[in-house]
């Protein structure tokens, strides 16, 4: 299976992202430059966390714009894996892709620390790997990580099954409904604030993050399978 | 617009004008002097930049020159942007401290986010990747609006650059004292992996190379920073010196990408960050260092202001730009390069055989100086040094015991002083995890940031007890590296090297500068004992306000290498039943004691703690060998607050207790703080190991299940007998509440 | 040359937590008859005047860049400016 990791202008992350599939997974991984306009030789998308343009106007805001973003944009309406980790869940939401917009955290503050992150549905491409409820310690690292949606929108995702994480033990930034990780309607669109790639190794204190690469392998491998 | 008029070279004579931009009558003298005629406007501004403490060491280089500075590891010690020392595997670590004190005290939040972009650059320019940032912070007591609020901006400015460039913060310390009221102190540390073949130095070599610019435009931001950061700050707010320059995070993620591909290239002759004194002293040292000269045509410098004149050009201190020399003729490919991170290089110039450094702007020459006169022929003074009373008098008194009626409430008390008490307020605004390789993080004794693809790792602290410093330099500079070192021990790592940011008042005082000589005294000898030679470092002087200097605070940060990841060693206790030791005698020992000063209303005396090196290096020695046997579960260095305080934070966070049995007088075996001590949990199982491995180790108790902390006297009665929870509540609790504060 | 000015706020129903946050501050140094900050953004435009109808593009610009409308609102102001 081949990962694309965008590389948005001042996107740090894709680093990580990029370790954590080829190196931990041992999955085939490239970078791809954000002024590229074509992703179909890639299976999976994922946009990495970081301050894609320092963070300029808004979180992501910036990012939306960069020609990648089309293809991105075809990628998902194709059905790909797409997921947006951190400041690549602000760049799904501004363009669109997924419900929602993102504030500055309730305490005005950056916060960078280990959370409890409750699996709320694990009948997803990004969940599969896990149980339903259990509950996991994924770090965060965010500035503007405040999710918002109005009620109706709220009631939606709750009612679409929508919410795939929630943070269990205390709310770091003041998300509604405590929201942690969404996918779209289609569910083949994952937008989450915690890093699963900064708890894909032991030796980083967690590998609570790892099963959401693995559930995009099996479920693609799955899906290629019935297709061979 | 008309263009402003400079006043002549005879008007700079005879009106002093050189006096406005630092320079003494004597150092004009001496300019006049080496250039064989009168220096003009510009020409005045490059001498008086260069020639400023920021950027000639003129006053402390007698000082610095008493550093060990060499070692089998070193590959590169003082002179460049950073210093470089071997980790094995063809692989070496870069490293350097720098201060930003009197940006950030005008401007916290600028002041401290283009300190850390400013030491990036350093690392970087050397052609190593940025794998880890460290900061060094003092401030007054959080007790008043100003204080906090410098604290509260710098932390964030600190945050704001570091986690948007996506370089890890990953340690730091932080000492509150009503000595740094007003006048903080920010220093920030970059730590940057390279392979040997990478190294780059600053070198404008090659005559007909092109001299390039790249990064940032160039505006009026930060004029004479280098003249003005060696003065005192002034308490009238109207008074307040040229604007700090504002950081661009995003920009400098740009320019250290396409850097690192750049030194990549064969087409690069040297780099250098524009830092102090900017092209200034990028220019002039790169000419000098490689025995050239430079021409460069000012007219080529990418500017974002209007109308700027020369000499606000070869002053502007803007951020995020690099100087390089490029073969001539492969000017294009670097224009590329940096292209594709929507960057611009731009040649400005060409280096030339003559050795001047010449400047051209609107088609003349207007500056025309040896680039040795600049970079190399500064005076260097040898001040005056005379011994304080204060030091005699405190010498001649007798260590005493504090009293203390209640042990328990004592300790909780200790737990609050902002200097002890838990930093997560600050350490959790710092993205300290990004590029995935903390494998220790903020909170413990060192960090350890994992070398990927090898099985080793590096471990990284920052110390300095300034206490300890006034009241006897030479004593407390041995023990800010040995409690560096001890550190990178408990941490399971070896002493590398260190780099230094000396942080002192004004050096025309005799009795500043006998501070400033006898703790690199003993910094040196520690360095020598503890085999970590100096291999970068800054000096900040002038800090003070008001005539009232902060306490001389020689800021060490460490390096260590841990052989094999399985080393790497936290400060929490791991498992009930674990066996607590404390190896290291405990004195009676409370001159400059967190206890003292608390008891005491902030004031300190009496003699610092004695250091034996000797104990020290061989105390060290044993404790490493036994984490490397995998012996030890836990290690913590007893510091501030004595053997209580370490004992609390081993257990905090960890869900379990201790249960303990000290000797001798309580409170001395509570709070003293003897040097040399560490306290380490070992399993039963170990524990005949251990005991032959660390000679010194005293077994006091155990690591319990139940969460309380308790500490009994040699006859077994609870001297302190406290819930943890409780205990770890009011230490996490102290300085978000002190931030909240108001008044 | 034209300028046009945007001031973007977060919209009625969004919770402001810096307005929050400075109102707090303020109540504390006795400003208590301050009863609501909402903090936002400014953005000055500086545009060549070509006779398009610069409404149209202002706003498209403000929807597709400056602002968030699923938590922010704008408003703006077009000015003739003197040429420097």
């Amino acid at each position: 299976m081949k990962f694309a990791v965008i590389q948005f202008p001042g996107s740090s992350c894709d680093l990580d992202l990029y370790h954590a599939v080829k190196d931990v997974l041992g999955e085939e991984a490239e970078y791809v430059h954000h002024h590229e306009t074509d992703l179909s030789a890639y299976d999976a998308i994922l946009l990495p966390g970081g301050a894609s343009y320092g963070d300029a106007v808004r979180a992501g805001a910036l990012a939306r714009t960069t020609p990648v973003m089309d293809a991105v944009i075809r990628a998902a309406e194709a059905g790909k894996p797409v997921l947006g980790v951190g400041n690549g869940f602000q760049v799904l939401t501004e363009a669109g892709l997924l419900p929602g917009a993102f504030l500055k955290n309730r305490d005005q503050k950056f916060i960078c620390r280990t959370v409890k992150v409750q699996v709320v549905n694990n009948r997803t491409m990004f969940t599969s790997e896990y149980t339903e409820g259990e509950e996991l310690d994924i770090p965060v690292a965010h500035g503007e990580g405040n999710f918002y949606c109005d009620e109706e929108t709220y009631g939606q995702l709750k009612e679409n099954n929508q919410i795939v994480f929630v943070y269990a033990d205390g709310n770091p930034n003041g998300s509604v409904g405590d929201i942690a990780g969404l996918v779209s309607e289609k569910g083949n669109v994952l937008g989450m604030m915690p890093h699963p790639e900064r708890a894909a190794e032991s030796i980083l204190g967690s590998e609570d993050g790892l099963n959401v690469f693995k559930s995009i392998v099996k479920e693609w491998r799955e899906s290629h399978a019935n297709q061979a | 617009m008309p263009t402003k008029l400079e006043p002549t070279a005879e008007q700079i004579r005879d009106e002093k004008i050189y006096a406005q931009m630092g320079m003494t009558t004597e150092e004009f003298e001496m300019a006049v002097k080496l250039l064989g005629r009168l220096p003009n406007y510009t020409e005045t501004g490059l001498f008086s930049s260069m020639w400023s403490e920021h950027c000639s060491y003129k006053s402390s280089k007698p000082v610095l020159r008493k550093f060990p500075t060499e070692g089998p590891q070193v590959l590169m010690g003082p002179g460049e942007g950073a210093g470089i020392v071997d980790i094995g595997d063809n692989q070496a670590v870069v490293f350097k401290m720098e201060s930003h004190n009197s940006p950030s005290a005008i401007e916290p939040y600028e002041g401290a986010a283009t300190g850390v972009g400013g030491v990036l650059r350093d690392v970087f320019s050397m052609g190593a990747q940025p794998i880890a940032a460290v900061n060094s912070l003092r401030f007054g007591e959080l007790d008043n609006d100003r204080d906090r609020y410098l604290f509260e901006e710098a932390v964030a400015g600190i945050a704001g650059y570091g986690n948007t460039i996506g370089i890890p913060t990953v340690a730091g310390e932080i000492q509150f004292d009503p000595s740094y009221a007003g006048k903080p102190l920010v220093n920030a540390m970059a730590i940057g992996l390279l392979n040997h073949e990478d190294i780059q130095r600053g070198l404008a070599a090659g005559v007909g190379n092109t001299v390039m610019y790249v990064g940032a435009k160039t505006g009026r931001d930060g004029i004479h920073g280098a003249t003005s950061s060696s003065e005192e700050i002034s308490d009238d707010p109207g008074k307040e010196r040229a604007p700090v320059q504002a950081g661009d995070p995003f920009t400098e993620k740009l320019l250290m990408d396409a850097c690192l591909e750049l030194v990549k290239s064969d087409a690069l002759i040297g780099i250098q960050d524009m830092g102090a004194a900017g092209l200034t002293s990028s220019s002039a040292e790169m000419a000098s260092k490689a025995g050239f000269g430079i021409e460069m045509n000012l007219d080529l410098v990418p500017q974002r202001d209007e109308d700027m004149t020369a000499y606000e050009m070869m002053l502007s201190e803007s951020q995020e730009r690099m100087l390089i020399v490029v073969q001539k003729g492969r000017e294009q490919e670097v224009i590329d390069l940096f292209a594709k991170y929507d960057l611009e290089a731009v040649s400005i110039g060409h280096v030339t055989e003559d050795k001047m450094l010449r400047l051209l702007h609107k088609g003349e020459v207007v500056a025309e100086v040896s680039a040795d006169a600049l970079a190399e022929d500064a005076p260097v003074y040898n001040k005056p040094s005379s011994e304080p009373a204060y030091f005699r008098q405190f010498q001649e008194m007798e260590q005493q015991e504090p009293e203390v009626d209640d042990y328990a409430e004592t300790l909780v008390s200790l737990l609050k002083q902002p200097t002890i008490a838990s930093k997560e307020w600050v350490y959790s605004q710092f993205d300290h995890q990004a590029r995935t390789n903390t494998v220790v993080a903020p909170g413990s004794d060192a960090a350890v940031v994992r070398v990927r693809g090898t099985e080793k790792g590096l471990a990284i602290t920052a110390d300095c007890n300034s206490r300890y410093i006034y009241l006897d330099p030479e004593t407390g500079g041995k023990i800010a590296v040995a409690e560096a070192a001890r550190n990178i021990v408990c941490s399971g790592g070896k002493p590398l090297a260190i780099t230094d940011c000396l942080n002192f008042g004004s050096p025309d005082n005799p009795e500043i500068f006998w501070q400033l000589e006898k703790s690199a005294d003993g910094i040196s000898a520690a360095c020598l004992a503890l085999d970590a030679p100096v291999i970068s470092g800054n000096v900040s002087l002038y800090n003070e306000r008001g005539g009232k200097p902060v306490y001389p605070t020689p800021t060490i940060g460490m390096v260590g290498l841990v052989e094999n990841l399985e080393h790497a060693t936290t400060q929490e206790a791991k498992a009930a039943g674990d066996f607590v030791y404390l190896i290291g005698e405990t004195k009676t020992e409370f001159g400059g004691s967190e206890l003292q000063k608390m008891l005491n209303g902030g004031k300190i005396s009496g003699k610092a703690p004695a250091i034996d090196l000797e104990v020290e290096a061989s105390r060290q020695e044993s404790v490493l060998s036994a984490i490397r046997q995998g012996i030890v579960q836990s290690a913590h260095d007893v510091a501030e607050g004595g053997v209580a305080v370490a004992l609390a934070e081993k257990v905090f966070g960890t869900g379990l207790g201790a249960d303990v049995q000290i000797e001798g007088s309580a409170v001395t075996a509570l709070f003293s703080e003897t040097q040399s001590r560490f306290i380490v949990t070992v399993k039963p199982e170990d524990a005949g190991r251990f005991e032959e491995l660390v000679a010194d180790a005293v077994k006091i108790g155990e690591v319990t299940q139940a969460e309380r902390l308790v500490i009994r006297d040699a006859d077994g009665s609870p001297l302190i007998d406290q819930d943890v929870p409780a205990l770890e509540s009011a230490w996490k609790g102290a300085i978000p509440c002190l931030v909240n504060s108001e008044g | 040359m034209k300028k046009a000015n945007v001031y973007v706020t977060l919209r009625e129903s969004v919770i402001d937590p810096q307005g929050t946050a400075a109102i707090n501050v303020l109540h504390a140094k006795g400003h208590d008859n301050v009863k609501d900050v909402r903090i936002g953004k400014y953005i000055e435009l500086t545009i060549e005047d070509t006779g398009q109808d610069l409404d149209t593009a202002v706003r498209e610009m403000c929807e597709k860049l400056f602002v968030n409308t699923n938590v922010e609102d704008y408003r703006y102001e077009v000015l003739e400016v003197e040429e420097a």
